[in-house]
């Protein structure tokens, strides 16, 4: 009898052992995780599968954008800080745009936090820095992370995480206005299906006030950019994004190329990453300007 | 708040720094490219974008408290590190690691890696 009262509590610890010290446990309690590599979560905490054990390639579904999608291999390969992927701003010389003499004089006139023309804080005039509206394509440019698309024969709609904004992107065969009475901040967008695959988005009427990345490159009121989406199979979609602006670019420039994404689950729930300008003040005045050797309050 | 008080105390007998140049991290035109390690006590941890950040009291070598800012990424990077906005409590240990410190001389740096009073560390490995 003893014996068995002793076995089973020896059983019963070493059970509740295990699960307080499971992986899955410590997601639960919020106290104790595995910490020092990433273990991709989605918003309500679930840990998101190992692509490499969860691909299919079988056809992507005709006409169909459908999803929730995110950069791969890794979650991370859209932050592009210094810039888009095909154009970081690192001083090299393939990486050099073709500049008009009105862009470079309008690129050297914003002063990002990163890149070849850095400014400490104090110093930093980036629209972003104090949440105003991110903007298309800087959208797609910067922290590219999560989208969802929701699509029907007329239109396709992108949320992003990047703070929580959506565009449309109109497929009922109306043109791109010829004029434009009122600029927006994620522009008027119309698309064409070129293949059963492939989806080419045209936007004009973007807001000049945006930047086109995180390092100041400047956009005008003529700014045309071109996206291709492109599925590769069920799993994988491909984005190319070409930047048109005669007024700040001697020609036109790709600043992705196939870019992948990567279908998510069904289940996978898009965090949260909303700029708030309370919190942004906060940050700048107590962390950025206070660490800046040209101390002085972000304006 | 004695408890508190005496950790501080604590933490002041034995503050140790230590400076290792490495490589500058894109962006931080604020900070130089030093690593220092600072034992000190949690007074808040703020989970905000752009950036969260850690600040925790520590005593110097001449015996005044300082007040530093450990800043950390962004949440929704953290996150996936095993760094929750339930990480860090106020009134707590930690030995803060940080590489990159304000060019300016405020006691500002990046933190890397975070070590608590049981001794698990927090940290990205070496990702930033």
């Amino acid at each position: 009898m003893r014996n068995g009262f002793v076995t089973a509590t020896i059983v019963v610890a070493g059970v509740l052992a295990m699960w307080v010290s499971s992986p899955v446990t410590s997601a639960q309690s919020g106290q104790r995780r595995e910490s020092g590599r990433s273990i991709h979560r989605d918003g309500w905490d679930r840990i998101v599968p190992d692509p490499s054990k969860d691909q299919n390639s079988a056809a992507a579904p005709i006409r169909d954008l459908t999803g929730i999608w995110e950069p791969t291999p890794g979650y991370r390969d859209g932050v592009f800080a210094t810039g888009p992927k095909e154009y970081p701003s690192d001083g090299k010389r393939e990486h050099q745009l073709p500049f008009t003499a009105l862009g470079e004089k309008t690129w050297k006139s914003h002063k990002p936090g990163f890149g070849t023309t850095a400014v400490p804080i104090a110093e930093n005039n980036d629209p972003f820095d104090i949440c105003d509206p991110i903007g298309f394509p800087r959208i797609e440019l910067f922290n590219l992370r999560a989208i969802q698309i929701w699509q029907n024969k007329n239109q396709v709609a992108i949320v992003y995480q990047n703070n929580q904004v959506w565009r449309n992107i109109w497929l009922d065969g109306r043109e791109l206005p010829k004029e434009i009475s009122e600029p927006r901040w994620y522009g008027y967008s119309v698309g064409k299906w070129v293949d059963d695959d492939t989806l080419v988005v045209q936007t004009v009427g973007l807001d000049e006030r945006t930047w086109l990345d995180n390092v100041g490159r400047p956009h005008s009121d003529e700014l045309k950019v071109q996206e291709t989406f492109h599925r590769v199979n069920h799993d994988i979609m491909e984005l190319t994004l070409q930047i048109e602006d005669p007024k700040m670019y001697t020609r036109p420039w790709v600043a992705l190329n196939k870019f992948r994404l990567r279908l998510q689950p069904e289940w996978f729930d898009i965090r949260e990453m909303v700029c708030s300008a309370s919190e942004a003040a906060e940050y700048n005045k107590t962390v950025a300007a206070a660490a800046a050797p040209n101390k002085g309050t972000k304006k | 708040m004695r408890k508190m008080v005496g950790a501080i105390f604590l933490a002041g007998l034995g503050p140790w720094i230590v400076t290792v140049p490495v490589l500058a991290h894109h962006g931080n035109a604020a900070y130089d490219n030093k690593t220092v390690t600072v034992k000190g006590i949690v007074t808040a941890w703020v989970w905000t974008n752009p950036h969260s950040f850690l600040k925790f009291d520590a005593k110097d070598d001449k015996g005044n408290l300082v007040h530093w800012i450990g800043e950390w990424n962004a949440p929704s990077t953290l996150i996936n590190f095993g760094i929750t906005a339930k990480s860090f409590k106020a009134g707590e240990e930690v030995t803060v690691t940080m590489n990159g410190i304000s060019k300016a001389g405020a006691p500002i740096g990046r933190v890397t890696k975070v070590v608590l009073p049981d001794g698990q560390e927090l940290s990205m490995g070496s990702e930033r």
